[in-house]
C-alpha cells in the first residue's frame, strides 16, 4: 500500500479495499512511530484528519469521488489551514490557530483529500537546510546525518518515506526542487500564476509559487490538478482553461529537443551529481530526444539579484508580524517601540533577521536605485535568457542541485556557501518560468541526486510528460530509504 | 516690505464605494470597533489585497473632472512603516506613478467687498488611491491605546495642488470647491465631521519674486475654518520668525484648535524612510481608452460649466451663479423650478437664495429635505411673473407650502390671494378715498408727495392686499394728480 501511486491508492479506496479513514490511520501510526526522528511534521491533528478521512468514506460510499477523494496529504506549515496551526516554522507564529482556508487547502479540502498534518519547513521558507525551523531540522531519511534541503524539506522528507501519500510546497528560489532532489522524489514548482497564493504566508510575493511534491510524475499530475485554477483572491493568479495535467503523460518523446545551459555545468557541479545527469541525459536519447546546447549567459547573477529582491519583499512582508494583533508578543517591554523591538528579535531567528536586515537595506533612500531597481533590471535579462532557450528547446534540463544532500550545521557559519545551493534553481523562479525535479540516481554514498526539468511558461502538461516518460524507463523514483520500517 | 504667503493643500478624500479599495469588509462610519475588519483589513498570514474597481473608477471619475491626464498604466506601491494601526506595516499607495495626472480647478475667492469675488486658476500636481490606515483610540484605555480597524483600508483619493495659493481665503475657496466638486461628481460624501475630507496644508512664506521658502505641513484640517486659522496662524509665525531673524525649519505641524496655534509635531531630521517599492501582490493598474469615455459619459454638467452659462445665458451675477453651483442639489433644484418659469432666472435666484435658503437654515436643513418641490416653488413663482399674486400673496403662499403643502394655484384660489386687476374697481376705491381725505389731497397737491405713501396703504387696505401695487399706483397718481 505504501508504494502505491495515487491512482493506486484511489481505486483501492473505491474498490473499499481499504478506507480513508484506515489509510490515514496507517499514515498517523507511521508519522507517531517515525516523526520524532525525522521531525517532518510540526503540527499532526488526528482528530481533525480522521474527520475529513471519515467524510472522505461516506463521499466513497456515495461514489461522489474525485481521484484524490480520501487521500491523505501533509501540507506545508505555510498554507493557512481552518482550525489548524499553522507556524510557518516561526516561533512568531507558533500559537497561530489559522482562522481560514488558503486556497490550495480549500482545493484539497473539496475534492475530499485528507489534511494528514502540517509538515515543518525553514522559517518563513528561508532556508536551504530545514535548520532554520524554530522547531528544529528535519533530518534526511537516506542519511540521518544529512539535511532534507529546504524549505520544504519537511514535505520533502514526509514523500519520501511514506509520512504521507503526497505533500505540497512552495517555490521561491528552489524550496521545492531543492529538497525534492535531496530527498529523491518529484516536485514541481508551476508558472508563476498557476496556483493562487491566498492564504500561502507570503516570503516573496513575486516569487512564491505552491507545487506538488510526490513520488512520481503521474503523482505531481493529479496534484496539480487539484491545486491548479484561478482565484479572485490573489491578483496575480492567472485566468486561464481548466487543464487536465495528465493529458500529455504518455506521449512519446520522439523528437523532443533538450536544452542543455552550459552555464549548469560548469564549475560548482559535483562529479556525482554531473554522472548521474549525463546518465539521465543519455536515457531520454534513448527515448528519441535530441539534445542542443544552449547558454543562460546572465543566469550567474541569479543569486545576487535573488537575495536582493527576494529580501526587499521579505521585508515587507514580515512587517505584519508586529505583535500588535496576534502572534508572539514580548512578554515584558516599556513602550510601543520597545514591544515592537522585543517581539520581533524574539520571535524571528537568525536567517529572517538577515534577510530582513537585508531587504530594509536595499530598499532604503539612496540605496533603491542601485539594488533593487538594477536587480529588476537584470531580473528581466534573466528571463530574456529563457526566452531566447525556449527559441532552440522544449525543455531545459540540468542538475536541480549542485551536491546531493550537505550535512546539518555543515554550512550553518557561512550563509553564502548556503545560498549557492540554490543557484540552478533560482533563476526559474525570477523568470516565473515552472520547473520541477525527479530523483536521477545515486551518489557514491548513496544519496538521491536530482534531475531539473525547465519549462516555458504554462508548460507544465509537457514536463509532466517528459518526466513520466522517464519514469517508465527508470526505476529511481521508486527506490525507498532504508530504515523507514514500522 | 511685504511677505507673500504660499500654499498648497493635499486633500484626503474617502471615496464613497461600498466595500473597502483592497477587501470585501463595509466602508460604513460609526459601527462598533473592528466589526467591519476583515482577515484582509487585519493583515492576517497569507491574505492579499485585490482592488476595488468602483475606487478606480471613482479616481477616473475626478481626474475628468479636473481635465487631467488619466495614467494609463498606474502602479501602487507599499509605503513602509511601523505603527499600530496600520495592520501590514505598510499602506498600499501610489508613489511616481499615480492614476491621475496634472489638471487644474478654477475657484471664486471672496474680496473684502460683500459680494464680490475674483476667479483664479489652481493647478493640480496629481492625485493617486490609496487606503485609509485604523484608528489609535487613546481615550478610556487606561494608559493604554485601543486600535479600531474598521476604517483601515478605506478607500482614499489624496489630491495634491501645486503651491499656487497665496493667502488662506485662497486655500480655502479652493478647498471649497474641491468638496463641492467631489460631492458634485458623487465620488465622496464631503462629510468633514467623519473625515470624510480631510486637509493637510503645506505653508511657507518669501519676498515677493524670491525663492519659495521652507514650508512646515500643518496636518489634519477637517473644517475650512480650521484650515483658514491654521493657515493665518501659521503663515504669521514664519513671517514673525523671519522678521526676527530666525529661519523656518521644514516640520510636520498640528494645529490645536482650542488655542489656535500650530506646533511642530516631527522635524525633517526624524522624517520616516518609507521604503516605498511597487507592490508586488497588486498588478500595475491597467486603464484603456473604452473604460475612460465609459467613465466621461456619466459625468454631470461640472459647477463652472453651469456657473458660466448662469452668468452668460441666464444673466445672473457671478455671485448667484456661485451660491446657486455651492451644491448638485442646489443647482438641480434651481433648474427644475426655473423650468417652469423659463424666463424668470432672476426672480428664482432670488427666492432660492432668498426665502428657501432662510427658512432651510432655520430648520437646520439641506435643499434635499426642502419640504417644497421645484415644481412647487416654480408654479408659484409662475404667478408672480403673470401678475395672478403679488409679492406679499406670495409670502403667504410659500408659508403655506412649506407647511402644509398643497399646489400653488389651489392656495391661490381657496384663500383668495389673487391680485386685483379690476381697473374700474380701482378706480372707484380711489375715487372712494380721495373724497374721504381732502386734506391729505391738499397737502400732496401742494407738493407734498410724501403724502402718496399714506394713500397706497389706504388703497391696498381696501383692496384687502389684493391689488396689483403697480396698477394701484398708477391710478393713484392720476387721480391725484386732478
Amino acid at each position: 500500500m505504501l508504494n502505491s501511486s495515487l491512482l493506486q491508492l484511489g481505486a483501492a479506496l473505491r474498490s473499499k479495499e481499504i478506507s480513508s479513514v484506515e489509510l490515514t490511520q496507517l499514515y498517523l501510526h507511521r508519522i507517531t512511530a517515525l516523526n520524532s526522528k525525522l521531525n517532518a511534521y510540526i503540527t499532526v491533528n488526528e482528530e481533525m484528519s480522521l474527520a475529513q478521512a471519515r467524510a472522505a468514506d461516506v463521499q466513497l460510499a456515495q461514489s461522489k469521488t474525485h481521484a484524490l477523494t480520501g487521500i491523505p496529504v501533509a501540507q506545508k506549515d505555510i498554507f493557512c489551514a481552518m482550525g489548524w496551526r499553522t507556524t510557518c516554522g516561526s516561533k512568531m507564529l507558533s500559537d497561530f490557530i489559522a482562522p481560514y482556508d488558503a486556497h490550495v487547502i480549500e482545493q484539497f479540502n473539496r475534492v475530499g483529500a485528507v489534511n494528514l498534518g502540517k509538515t515543518n519547513m525553514d522559517e518563513f521558507a528561508m532556508g536551504s537546510s530545514n535548520e532554520t525551523s524554530h522547531f528544529g531540522n528535519v533530518k534526511n531519511p537516506w542519511n540521518n546525518n544529512a539535511v532534507p534541503g529546504g524549505s520544504s524539506g519537511g514535505s520533502a522528507a514526509a514523500v519520501s518515506a511514506h509520512l504521507c501519500a503526497a505533500a505540497t510546497g512552495t517555490d521561491t528560489g528552489g524550496s521545492i526542487r531543492q529538497p525534492a532532489a535531496l530527498c529523491g522524489i518529484s516536485g514541481l514548482k508551476p508558472t508563476y500564476g498557476v496556483v493562487s497564493r491566498y492564504g500561502m504566508i507570503a516570503f516573496a510575493s513575486s516569487l512564491d509559487q505552491a507545487g506538488p511534491m510526490a513520488r512520481s510524475a503521474e503523482d505531481l499530475a493529479l496534484l496539480l490538478n487539484v491545486m491548479a485554477g484561478f482565484d479572485e483572491r490573489d491578483s496575480t493568479s492567472l485566468q486561464r482553461e481548466t487543464e487536465d495535467y495528465t493529458r500529455d503523460l504518455n506521449k512519446p518523446l520522439n523528437g523532443l529537443r533538450i536544452g542543455l545551459p552550459k552555464e549548469f555545468f560548469a564549475a560548482g557541479l559535483s562529479a556525482d551529481v554531473a554522472q548521474a545527469i549525463e546518465a539521465s541525459i543519455a536515457e531520454y536519447k534513448k527515448l528519441g530526444a535530441t539534445v542542443i546546447d544552449i547558454s543562460l549567459p546572465n543566469s550567474r547573477l541569479s543569486i545576487p539579484v535573488y537575495y536582493v529582491l527576494a529580501p526587499a519583499e521579505a521585508s515587507s512582508n514580515l512587517s505584519r508580524y508586529d505583535g500588535v494583533r496576534y502572534g508572539y508578543r514580548t512578554p515584558e517591554y516599556t513602550n510601543l517601540a520597545d514591544m515592537y523591538e522585543k517581539s520581533r528579535a524574539q520571535g524571528f531567528g537568525e536567517e529572517v533577521k538577515r534577510r530582513i536586515m537585508i531587504g530594509t537595506y536595499v530598499l532604503s533612500h539612496g540605496y533603491y536605485d542601485a539594488y533593487y531597481l538594477q536587480a529588476q533590471k537584470i531580473r528581466r535579462l534573466i528571463a530574456q535568457d529563457f526566452v531566447e532557450a525556449f527559441k532552440q528547446c522544449d525543455v531545459i534540463m540540468g542538475p536541480t542541485t549542485p551536491t546531493t544532500a550537505f550535512n546539518l550545521a555543515e554550512k550553518n557559519d557561512d550563509p553564502v556557501q548556503m545560498y549557492l545551493s540554490d543557484i540552478y534553481t533560482i533563476a526559474v523562479n525570477l523568470a516565473g518560468l515552472p520547473g520541477m525535479s525527479i530523483p536521477a540516481g545515486f551518489s557514491g554514498n548513496g544519496l538521491p541526486v536530482g534531475l531539473q526539468i525547465i519549462g516555458n511558461y504554462f508548460d507544465e502538461a509537457r514536463m509532466l510528460n517528459v518526466a513520466h516518460q522517464y519514469q517508465q524507463v527508470t526505476d529511481w523514483h521508486t527506490r525507498t530509504p532504508q530504515h523507514i520500517e514500522v | 516690505m511685504q511677505w507673500e504667503i504660499v500654499i498648497g493643500l493635499e486633500v484626503h478624500t474617502q471615496l464613497s464605494t461600498s466595500s473597502k479599495i483592497f477587501s470585501g469588509a463595509s466602508t460604513a462610519f460609526g459601527a462598533e470597533p473592528n466589526t467591519q475588519a476583515c482577515a484582509v483589513d487585519l493583515a492576517l498570514p497569507g491574505v492579499l489585497p485585490v482592488l476595488n474597481r468602483g475606487a478606480v473608477e471613482r479616481a477616473i471619475k475626478f481626474g475628468l473632472a479636473v481635465g487631467a491626464h488619466i495614467a494609463p498604466r498606474s502602479v501602487f506601491s507599499r509605503k513602509n512603516y511601523f505603527y499600530p494601526d496600520l495592520p501590514k506595516g505598510y499602506q498600499i499607495s501610489q508613489f511616481d506613478l499615480p492614476i491621475v495626472g496634472q489638471g487644474s480647478l478654477t475657484i471664486q475667492v471672496p474680496t473684502t467687498t460683500a459680494g464680490q469675488t475674483y476667479k483664479k486658476m489652481v493647478r493640480l500636481t496629481r492625485a493617486h488611491l490609496e487606503e485609509d490606515a485604523g484608528k489609535s483610540l487613546h481615550e478610556d484605555f487606561h494608559g493604554m491605546t485601543g486600535i479600531d480597524l474598521n476604517r483601515a483600508g478605506t478607500p482614499l483619493l489624496e489630491i495634491v495642488s501645486e503651491p499656487d495659493m497665496r493667502s488662506a481665503a485662497e486655500a480655502v475657496a479652493y478647498a471649497k470647491m474641491l468638496h463641492t466638486l467631489v460631492r458634485w461628481i458623487g465620488i465622496c460624501d464631503g462629510n468633514m465631521q467623519e473625515g470624510s475630507f480631510r486637509c493637510d496644508a503645506n505653508v511657507s512664506v518669501r519676498r515677493p519674486g524670491a525663492e519659495l521658502g521652507t514650508r512646515r505641513e500643518i496636518k489634519n484640517l477637517n473644517s475650512f475654518r480650521f484650515l483658514q486659522q491654521a493657515i493665518e496662524y501659521e503663515a504669521q509665525w514664519q513671517i514673525d520668525t523671519l522678521e526676527n531673524g530666525g529661519t523656518i525649519q521644514q516640520a510636520t505641524v498640528l494645529f490645536n484648535a482650542d488655542i489656535g496655534e500650530t506646533r511642530a509635531m516631527r522635524s525633517k531630521e526624524d522624517a520616516h524612510d518609507y521604503r516605498y517599492f511597487p507592490d508586488p501582490d497588486l498588478l500595475p493598474l491597467a486603464i484603456d481608452h473604452e473604460w475612460i469615455e465609459q467613465i466621461r459619459g456619466t459625468l454631470p454638467e461640472l459647477p463652472l460649466s453651469k456657473q458660466t452659462r448662469y452668468v452668460a445665458d441666464l444673466g445672473l451675477s457671478v455671485y448667484d451663479a456661485d451660491t446657486l453651483t455651492s451644491s448638485r442639489e442646489m443647482a438641480d433644484f434651481f433648474e427644475a423650478a426655473l423650468n417652469e418659469v423659463p424666463k424668470e432666472a432672476k426672480l428664482c435666484a432670488n427666492w432660492l437664495m432668498g426665502d428657501v435658503s432662510a427658512s432651510l437654515n432655520r430648520e437646520d436643513r439641506d435643499i434635499t429635505q426642502c419640504p417644497i418641490s421645484p415644481a412647487q416653488l416654480g408654479g408659484m413663482l409662475k404667478r408672480i411673473a403673470d401678475g395672478t399674486i403679488s409679492n406679499a400673496a406670495a409670502k403667504e403662499v410659500f408659508k403655506i407650502l412649506w407647511n402644509e403643502g398643497g399646489t400653488p394655484d389651489t392656495i391661490i384660489e381657496t384663500k383668495g390671494l389673487k391680485q386685483m386687476s379690476d381697473v374700474g374697481a380701482m378706480e372707484a376705491m380711489v375715487d372712494e378715498i380721495i373724497a374721504a381725505n381732502p386734506m391729505q389731497v391738499a397737502e400732496y397737491r401742494s407738493g407734498k408727495e410724501k403724502v402718496f405713501g399714506f394713500f397706497v396703504g389706504l388703497a391696498m387696505k381696501a383692496s384687502k392686499g389684493k391689488a396689483n401695487p403697480a396698477q394701484m399706483n398708477e391710478i393713484l397718481k392720476r387721480k391725484l394728480a386732478g
